[in-house]
This record gives C-alpha cells, sequence and structure tokens, in this order.
C-alpha cells in the first residue's frame, strides 16, 4: 500500500541523518515513538516529539529508561499502532531483554541504534560501529533478526522506510544501526510524495475470533497478527508457547517455536539480502564495508586502484542476515578480502567464515572516535594483494 | 459487620448458583482449556482473580475491551488465566507495556496484574513513573511478602525480621510501605485490602476500574507453602483466620501509618480517591492550548 501522507514532509531537506530517520519512520507510517534521551541519537525523538502533535493519531513519550522505552512501543504495536525506539549504546544494552521478548512474541517494531564509541559510556559522541554482533546475539536465547547500516541521511530516510516495511512482513524486531557520523551528517534529503512511498501493511488475520491461531506460520513461516481490543481475547507471552499462544514447557514446542523464529528470517534470508558492489568484477581484492565506513573504503579503492591494484568495493547495506553466499562466492574466484569497520572484528568473523580458508581476509579495525583513514584501510588493500595465493 | 460474615456472604451470592454441570460460572472469563491453574492451595492469588471478574461484572466492562498485563512471578501468571486480550511481559515491566498499550489504543481497559517484586522492585522506576504521569491504568499488587516463584526470596515488602531463603536469619530491611509509595508518586485511587476482605476487594476492583487515571489496589495474600510456612504461620487458611483477627480496617488512614510489621496489627482500607487529569488528558489539554487548531485531540 502507499504511505498516508498525513506523515510524510513531501521535499528537498538539508538535515542530518538523525531527522532523516525520523522522517522515514513517519512516513513508514510510525505514530508511535517511546524514548529516552542519549547522545547521539535523542535529534530522531527530538524531532518526532514536535512532528508528533501536528500529525493526527502520533504520540511520543518520553518513559523514564531504556527498559521502559523498549517495552512500551511493543505495548503500543499490540494496541495496533506502528512503533520504534531509538538508543545508543548504553541504552542499547538496557533493551536488550526487550529485543528478545519482540523476537519471541514477533511483535514488529524497530529499534534505532545510532552506534557511538563503547564499551560502557565510551565516547557518547563520537562515532563506533562496535554494537553489531549485540545487535544480532544481544538477548539471551536463540533468535534471529534483521540489521540495517545507512550510509547517509537521504540512506537513513529511505532505509528507516524499510525497516518498518521488514519487521511487518517478517514479523521480526529490526535493528536500524545508524553511526554517529552518519546521525549528525547534514545532507541533502529528497522524500518524495506519500503515493511514491511503498508501505507494508500489518498481515492482521481475517479470521473470526475462535478460528483463528495467533502464533501459526503461514506458508512463509510467519503467522498472522491480532491486535488488543478486536475481539479475539487471545495471549501472548514470552514464555514458550504453542500455536494458541499458550504457555507450553514442552522441548517439542520449543523445538518448533525456536525453529521457526530462526528458519522465518535464514530461510527467508536471500529475500532480505541487499548489498551494493562496486567494479568487484575484475577485482583481485574486495573492501567490504557498511555505515560510514564505506563512505572511507570508497576513497581507499579508488587510491588503490590509483596505484595499479584492482579492487572492488561491497557494501553491506542489509548486515542481518549476513550474505553468506556473496562472499563464498567471492573467496571462490581467489579475491583477498578486506572488512572495514568500527570495531576490532565483528563482521570481519563472518566474512572470514564465509570466506572458508579459500582467501586471505583482512581486518582494516579502527577503535572508534574517529572515522577510518582512507590509507589506512589503502594499506591494508595493498597487503591483501600481496598475500593473495 | 464482620470479615467473616462477608466470606459466608459471598458463597451465597447469586452467581454461586448459576452452576450447571455442562458450564462454570468462569467459563466466559478464564481459558479453562488452561486449568488447573499453577497456585498452590490456599494461595491468595485465584482468590483475587475470582474477585476481578466478579468486579468486571459488576462494572459491565466488555471483555473485548479490557487487556490484562501482567510481568513475572506468580502472579505474573494471571495474564494466561484470564480469558481477554493478556499479555505476560518481563519481569517487571509490565506497566510500561501497558503504558504503550493504553497510549496506543485509549479505548482499551488496561489493567495490570502482578506480584509484589515484579512491581516495585524490579520494577519499581515505572511504577513510580507510571503513578506521576497518571497513565489511566489500574494496578492490582498481589502481595505475597517474598518471591514465591523463584522458591521463597526477600522482596522489597518483606517484613522484617522474616526467614526466607535469602533472608535466613530473618530480614533487617525496612519493607516499602507500598500505598504511601503508590500516593507519594500521584496514583489518584490507593487501596489496600487481603484475601480475606473479598467483598471490599471486589469493591475496590469496581471503583478503581471506574475511575479514570493511575489506581493502586494491594492485595495481602498468603502465600502457604513458602511465606506462611517458613514463618511457621500454618497454611492459608490460618493465615486468614490471622488476617480477620488483625485487620483493622481504617478508610481514609493516612498512607504514611500503614506500613507492614511483622505480627502486628495490618491497616486495610481505602487510603486515597482523588481526582487529578490523566496523562492524556493533560496532553490532550495542553496541545489543544498550544496548537489551536493545528491539534486534533489524540484518540488513538
Amino acid at each position: 500500500m502507499k504511505a498516508d501522507p498525513k506523515g510524510v514532509l513531501t521535499g528537498s531537506h538539508y538535515i542530518d541523518g538523525d531527522f532523516a530517520c525520523c522522517e522515514g519512520a513517519l512516513a513508514a507510517g510510525c505514530r508511535f515513538a517511546a524514548g529516552y534521551p542519549i547522545t547521539p541519537s535523542t535529534e530522531v525523538v527530538e524531532r518526532f516529539a514536535r512532528r508528533a502533535p501536528l500529525i493526527e493519531g502520533a504520540l511520543f513519550i518520553q518513559m523514564e529508561d531504556e527498559l521502559a522505552a523498549s517495552i512500551a512501543l511493543q505495548g503500543a504495536v499490540w494496541a495496533g499502532k506502528k512503533a520504534m525506539t531509538v538508543t545508543s549504546g548504553p541504552g542499547f544494552s538496557l533493551m536488550m531483554e526487550h529485543i528478545g521478548l519482540a523476537a519471541m512474541t514477533e511483535t514488529p517494531c524497530v529499534f534505532v541504534n545510532v552506534q557511538r564509541g563503547g564499551p560502557s559510556t565510551g565516547l557518547p559522541t563520537l562515532p563506533g560501529q562496535a554494537d553489531m554482533m549485540q545487535a544480532r546475539w544481544g538477548s539471551h536465547g536463540d533468535y534471529e533478526i534483521i540489521a540495517l547500516c545507512p550510509n547517509s541521511p537521504q540512506e537513513s530516510f529511505d532505509m528507516t522506510i524499510d525497516a518498518f516495511n521488514l519487521s511487518e512482513q517478517y514479523r521480526v524486531p529490526v535493528m536500524f544501526m545508524m553511526d554517529e557520523s552518519v546521525g549528525h551528517m547534514m545532507e541533502r534529503v529528497v522524500i518524495p510524495p506519500a503515493d511514491r512511498i511503498e508501505i507494508t501493511p500489518r498481515r492482521f488475520t481475517k479470521l473470526p475470533p475462535g478460528e483463528y491461531l495467533p502464533f501459526k506460520p503461514g506458508a512463509d513461516m510467519v503467522p498472522d497478527m491480532f491486535k488488543a481490543g478486536d475481539g479475539h481475547r487471545l495471549h501472548v507471552t514470552g514464555l514458550t508457547h504453542d500455536f494458541r499462544g499458550y504457555p507450553n514447557m514442552s522441548p517439542e514446542t520449543q523445538e518448533q517455536l525456536v525453529h521457526r523464529l530462526v528458519n522465518k528470517i535464514r530461510l527467508n534470508a536471500p529475500k532480505i539480502w541487499r548489498y551494493e558492489e562496486i567494479d568487484v568484477e575484475d577485482a583481485d581484492v574486495v573492501v567490504l564495508a557498511y555505515g560510514i565506513t564505506s563512505r572511507l573504503a570508497i576513497d581507499a579503492v579508488a587510491l588503490a586502484r590509483k596505484e595499479g591494484i584492482k579492487v572492488g568495493m561491497l557494501r553491506l547495506i542489509v548486515v542481518w542476515p549476513f550474505p553468506e553466499r556473496r562472499i563464498e562466492e567471492l573467496a571462490a574466484q581467489g579475491k583477498a578480502l578486506v572488512m572495514a569497520e568500527l570495531n576490532y572484528g565483528q563482521v570481519f568473523f563472518e566474512v572470514d567464515r564465509c570466506a572458508r580458508g579459500k582467501a586471505p581476509v583482512l581486518l582494516a579495525g579502527h577503535g572508534g572516535g574517529a572515522v577510518h583513514r582512507v590509507e589506512d584501510i589503502a594499506e591494508k588493500i595493498v597487503e591483501a594483494y600481496r598475500c593473495r595465493s | 459487620m464482620s470479615v467473616l460474615n462477608e466470606l459466608e456472604k459471598a458463597s451465597l451470592s447469586p452467581s454461586a448458583g448459576e452452576t450447571s454441570p455442562e458450564s462454570h460460572p468462569m467459563d466466559n472469563f478464564m481459558r479453562m482449556d488452561r486449568m488447573p491453574h499453577i497456585w498452590c492451595p490456599t494461595c491468595g492469588i485465584g482468590v483475587s482473580v475470582n474477585c476481578f471478574a466478579k468486579a468486571l461484572e459488576k462494572c459491565q466492562v466488555p471483555l473485548d475491551e479490557l487487556a490484562v498485563v501482567s510481568g513475572i512471578g506468580c502472579t505474573g501468571r494471571v495474564a494466561g488465566y484470564v480469558k481477554v486480550d493478556s499479555f505476560h511481559t518481563t519481569h517487571g515491566r509490565a506497566i510500561p507495556f501497558a503504558t504503550g498499550l493504553k497510549l496506543g489504543n485509549p479505548k482499551l481497559k488496561v489493567v495490570v496484574f502482578s506480584g509484589d517484586g515484579d512491581l516495585v522492585a524490579i520494577g519499581g522506576n515505572h511504577f513510580l513513573n507510571a503513578a506521576r504521569r497518571n497513565i489511566d491504568l489500574t494496578v492490582i499488587c498481589i502481595n505475597n511478602f517474598n518471591y514465591a516463584m523463584t522458591g521463597g526470596q526477600l522482596a522489597p515488602t518483606t517484613p522484617e525480621g522474616s526467614i526466607l531463603t535469602t533472608s535466613p536469619f530473618g530480614s533487617y530491611e525496612e519493607p516499602f510501605n507500598l500505598p504511601f509509595l503508590a500516593e507519594s508518586a500521584g496514583a489518584v485511587y490507593v487501596a489496600r485490602w487481603t484475601s480475606l476482605h473479598i467483598y471490599n476487594q471486589t469493591n475496590a476492583m469496581v471503583e478503581a476500574i471506574k475511575k479514570p487515571g493511575f489506581t493502586f489496589i494491594e492485595i495481602l495474600a498468603p502465600c502457604p507453602t513458602i511465606y506462611e510456612r517458613q514463618q511457621k504461620f500454618g497454611d492459608g487458611l490460618d493465615r486468614l483466620r490471622w488476617y480477620c483477627d488483625n485487620s483493622d480496617i481504617r478508610n481514609g488512614a493516612s498512607t504514611k501509618d500503614v506500613d507492614i510489621r511483622l505480627n502486628e496489627k495490618i491497616v486495610v482500607g481505602k487510603f486515597v480517591d482523588i481526582e487529578r487529569p490523566t496523562y492524556l488528558q493533560s496532553m490532550n489539554a495542553h496541545y489543544t492550548e498550544k496548537l489551536g487548531d493545528r491539534y486534533k485531540p489524540y484518540e488513538g
């Protein structure tokens, strides 16, 4: 369906990634945001707080902490709203339990994390990309999520819409993994008219109360949803549950449920994967990057090309689920791989795993607090080029 | 009227006579396909669920428009047994979930049913802030003075001197006085009853559900398997007898005077019933004043 024009600020704007994220959410139909202030993400909810009163049916509430924010939004989703919360490092850590709840109860919602330097309080005002594994595995137990990494304010707008759409399609919490640099970077953002924005509606059941089983999956492994007040009078629990939503402590029910929570993403992964390739075809070396780091990596590619090294780039746009098959192909073709990210090896280990020893994989790591120096990534390209077999 | 008379009267209430072999008076309200429940014999939680059903009947709330939210623990299981839209959330976070649910659809009547440990220890911050905001929720707190689901540990409500698994030589912490806490944080309705006071409890639920804003009922409930046994108080019935002899009904008592001491008389009653705009009333009034025609009052 098309976007509701009430939330769409059509036009050309000069705004930062945080503001663009808020506009993307409103365009996607998000009408409930719960937040707790934390640098460098606060601007997203500041804008939401200012915009919401002027959009019918939209509400912002500043909660008492991130634990509250990350579950208030789930209450709103079960009341029928599209909802998000926004945070950064320490707040993201506090939200982990509720990412697990959203995964377990298949609550479609968006968690925005504008990544800063960590661990702990770390570097509140400076960039990092070291929450990538936390986004994927941070809550206890076994589940899968989807994570997107924009590299510009324009993408922050566009991909926030994608994040909401994916969350509705797969009934999964989607991690919108920005970084401080993209969050605070001002660029032109073009917001199209509402009738040019495609929105995935909630997959509400068409079955009447009594016939509908809230956790019985459809052919795509995803169950249809209900909302409170619809007359279904059903139960939703974070306990292991059967198709009726009733708690059931048997290993068989656990197997059926967790297997599906994991596989509804894994088996649908080829439909979710998204990456951009530049000059990969003839390359001897491929640099992989996501978010702000991809904008340094592309300069490093140009620099190395000038020195005669055939190098290309693969930019991860959807990082989780990870495009394993493409990495396997590149490694099988003997292309050396360089992973550039603002941490000391997170997505890197996934690349290394998928290369299966068929190609050298080097890390251009960084502790965060600044973006990479282009020369440092270029040096790794040279090193990777030299250690090809 | 003595409380024991009340008990007798309740057992003779009209609905008790409607039972037929094919149906149970609770059929419409409880998920009978989930019976038997997990609560111990003479535990007070089931009593409150029964009172809640009666309260809903009395205030004629359509069950389709009601949602029950629980946290974790023995009382946290209430959501799973009541046949309304029900949410069994994470430990301590029933209130913020309920906040989102209520604000997401203000037409819903949202009731939080949870235990003392869930609501005021791990969930204490949410309790305070929801009361401060005057979110339109009814919070029913079953206080059994300990963490029962995990085997009987010290709770923030445990009376000083109580023996529990994590206070093996007796608790030396000052417990919370929940009515005082609720009132000082901004609750518009505060009452305390015990599992014995089923009429008062039911009426309190009716009043709280009807009243807009953050309404709070504390129910002191026997935990025969752990708390009563550990204190050598006997079983649940012995405890009800003790409540009968030691409950001091003082409606309108100052909440700061109603703290609970081991083996001392317990003050019960309705303590607070005031008017204050709810969160959404305040929000709509404020934005209408500030933004004029540009603001359409929020209705979900």
